[in-house]
């Protein structure tokens, strides 16, 4: 995983609350075996006509998306099913993080383990944010900070041991090897 | 010792490493479960860098949702017509041959859904920390055990170590008093439930099911009130064991045996929370008063009696519900009895068990499915099945004209191409109802196995209380 520190980015805006991961990325598209390619088919039932062209009307395929790392959403992304191909399909397409009020459990620890951010904020910044699309917004992450284009800056919460990791790219897998000891001697002590 | 919560006991046993502000705590997971969709990346990784899975003896592989369900597809040498499914399907039987991992592959007469086979074998236990890269996996929690949906990567760090990093998670009791009323079942409980608390009211908890209304169900019951835990938004959702438990687990094939079942029992006694023990939250749920529960738009909270009509607007906004009522055809103020559908599909992990077909079957015995309209009816598993078709429920439910097939995910998810059509309604037992799940454009309302049965026979939205 590479390092992430910050993000300097314009804005895209999907004004829905409750976006599950069956709408970021559909079941019939994870059949596959890798985790390469999925920026295809993300929000592919939004994206797409039923003729496969893309929908002009849907904000990804505007102009303004173009480069935006930064996806901003209504309460509760990322809720329903654990499949990780959500947060590869968003990174693959080149988003870095989303900015809600509410984020799902499972979806906030996947997007963590592969460097995209879940960003909870407040209300009236989500508010602001969902009102001015294209916004230029800074994320830094070494201050756990969200500054908007009006200067107002807001801490989001990030749980340490993820922030470190994502600030040195560690892979946690590394980290859990590193207790094996203390796995042994769990195991070793468990009497059923 | 302060009094502690169901939860909190389990959690506590399976610390390796404890958590500091620092750090997550190094959890011991018990059971692994896997399939085919979320496990070959995870594969991928353990092959990249030289590593075993750590306890094989603790991993169990089936394949249930890319699979097919029709029995040429099965058992007879017809291709697996869904091409990457078929690759899918192939690489879970090459990774588990080459890690050493038990797979109950296409024709193993122990296959099924893996939130189904695993409680079926006796290898979900009390007390256990049980994980899947799958959200339904809260099922289990059903047991007493700590059971949730992981991701890939985290399916990697349990093959790697046998261990997850955790955050402790905060504690929700759910108590449920009182009689259900004939023709309302386990599932138009947890449909109110998840009305009442919302669909992101449990993010961050674990919910524990409690009072006299759970303590009365079956273990098929519980399964599906802890199955849709995930729909609140809770990783978990736990029911403390208790004598209905042990005897659906007593001579299981994986079940301890003999004095090991004694010293089990003893143990497993001790997982219910403590008199005064604490939660974070709590709801209270009168169930005697509950009606049988439909949804209406494209999440599972947004579900009314199936008496009722569907409201005019709701508290997530109304370009939300505009958005939800455009892609389901509806209106704010629609009385939902007697709106027409195309299909019904009874199966999935949600209501896929015995039960569920036992009910289905009761409806459906000597009456026949509506002209148009399509029944799909999948068993949870092979053994389901099997039960089935010796119970004469198989017999009943094709002669009634539906369409009985071999066990899987099948229409829950729509993966393995059976799938609803584009703008087609269907009404079925699964657990969600998001836009497209059961294929592109698809309208699914959510119900229990008896309204599904009793909708397929009118071809309408019909209250199986009519017909019981």
């Amino acid at each position: 995983m590479e390092p992430l520190k910050r993000i300097q980015s314009t804005t895209v805006v999907i004004n829905s609350s409750n976006i599950d991961t069956d709408q970021i990325i559909p079941a019939r598209f994870l059949t596959t075996t890798t985790k390469e390619g999925l920026g295809r088919q993300l929000f592919a039932d939004w994206r797409y006509l039923a003729d496969g062209s893309p929908n002009p009307d849907f904000v990804l395929n505007q102009p303004q998306a173009a480069g935006c790392q930064v996806l901003v959403a209504g309460r509760n992304f990322g809720c329903g099913s654990s499949r990780e191909h959500a947060p590869w399909a968003l990174l693959d397409f080149g988003l870095r993080a989303v900015v809600s009020t509410e984020i799902a459990d499972i979806f906030r620890g996947n997007s963590l383990k592969n460097g995209f951010l879940p960003i909870v904020v407040d209300e009236a910044t989500s508010r602001w944010l969902l009102e001015h699309p294209g916004a230029e917004v800074h994320i830094d992450l070494t201050t756990s900070t969200l500054t908007l284009p009006t200067g107002t800056a807001i801490t989001f919460p990030l749980e340490a041991f993820a922030r470190h990791c994502l600030l040195n790219g560690i892979d946690e897998l590394g980290y859990l090897e590193s207790k094996i000891p203390d796995i042994q001697r769990y195991e070793a002590a468990r009497v059923y | 010792m302060s009094a502690r919560t169901l939860f909190d006991k389990v959690w506590t046993a399976h610390e390796v490493v404890v958590e500091t502000a620092d750090t997550p705590a190094v959890l011991y997971i018990d059971l692994h479960l896997i399939h085919e969709v979320t496990s070959p990346q995870a594969f991928s990784v353990l092959r990249s860098l030289g590593l075993p899975v750590r306890r094989p003896d603790r991993t169990l592989a089936t394949m249930d949702h890319s699979t097919p369900t029709s029995s040429e597809q099965v058992f007879g040498n017809v291709p697996i017509k869904v091409d990457a499914a078929a690759k899918q399907v192939l690489q879970l039987e090459k990774n588990a041959a080459e890690f050493g991992v038990e797979l109950f592959d296409m024709r193993d007469a122990r296959r099924g859904i893996v939130h189904v086979i695993s409680p079926e074998l006796g290898a979900t236990q009390p007390g256990m920390t049980i994980v899947c890269g799958d959200s339904h996996t809260s099922t289990h929690g059903a047991f007493g055990a700590l059971a949730f949906g992981i991701g890939s990567t985290e399916v990697g760090h349990v093959f790697a170590t046998q261990c997850l990093l955790q955050r402790k998670a905060k504690t929700f009791a759910i108590n449920v008093e009182g009689e259900l009323r004939p023709g309302v079942t386990a599932k138009d409980l947890i449909l109110a439930i998840i009305g009442k608390v919302g669909v992101s009211g449990g993010t961050g908890y674990v919910f524990e099911y409690r009072g006299s209304t759970i303590r009365d169900m079956s273990m098929d019951e519980r399964m599906t009130i802890c199955n849709m835990s995930i729909e609140a938004g809770a990783r978990a959702g736990m029911i403390a064991p208790d004598e209905v438990t042990f005897a659906y687990l007593k001579d299981k094939p994986r079940a301890p045996q003999g004095a090991a079942w004694d010293e089990a029992v003893a143990r497993w006694r001790d997982l219910v929370s403590d008199e005064g023990a604490v939660f974070d939250a709590s709801i209270d749920i009168d169930a005697s008063t509950l009606e049988p529960m439909i949804t209406y738009g494209t999440h599972p909270g947004m579900v009314v009696p199936i008496t009722g009509a569907i409201p005019t607007a709701t508290a997530s906004g109304t370009a939300v519900f505009d958005k939800a009522m455009a892609y389901m055809g509806f209106h704010g103020g629609d009385a939902m009895l007697g709106k027409p559908i195309n299909v019904v599909f009874i199966g999935s992990c949600t209501n896929g068990r015995l039960e569920d077909l036992e009910a289905a079957a009761s409806i459906l015995k000597g009456r026949k499915v509506a002209p148009g309209v399509k029944l799909l009816i999948v068993p949870g598993s092979q053994k389901v099945k099997r039960e089935a078709e010796a119970a004469g429920y198989a017999q009943i439910f094709k002669d009634a004209g539906a369409d009985w097939r071999e066990s899987g995910c099948s229409m829950c998810l729509g993966m393995n191409g059976d799938t609803v059509g584009a703008g087609e309604y269907s009404v079925s037992t699964s657990n969600r109802n998001f836009e497209g799940r059961q294929g592109v454009g698809a309208r699914t309302l959510l119900v229990s196995p008896l309204t599904a049965a009793a909708t397929a026979v009118a071809g309408k939205i019909t209250d199986p209380r009519s017909m019981l």
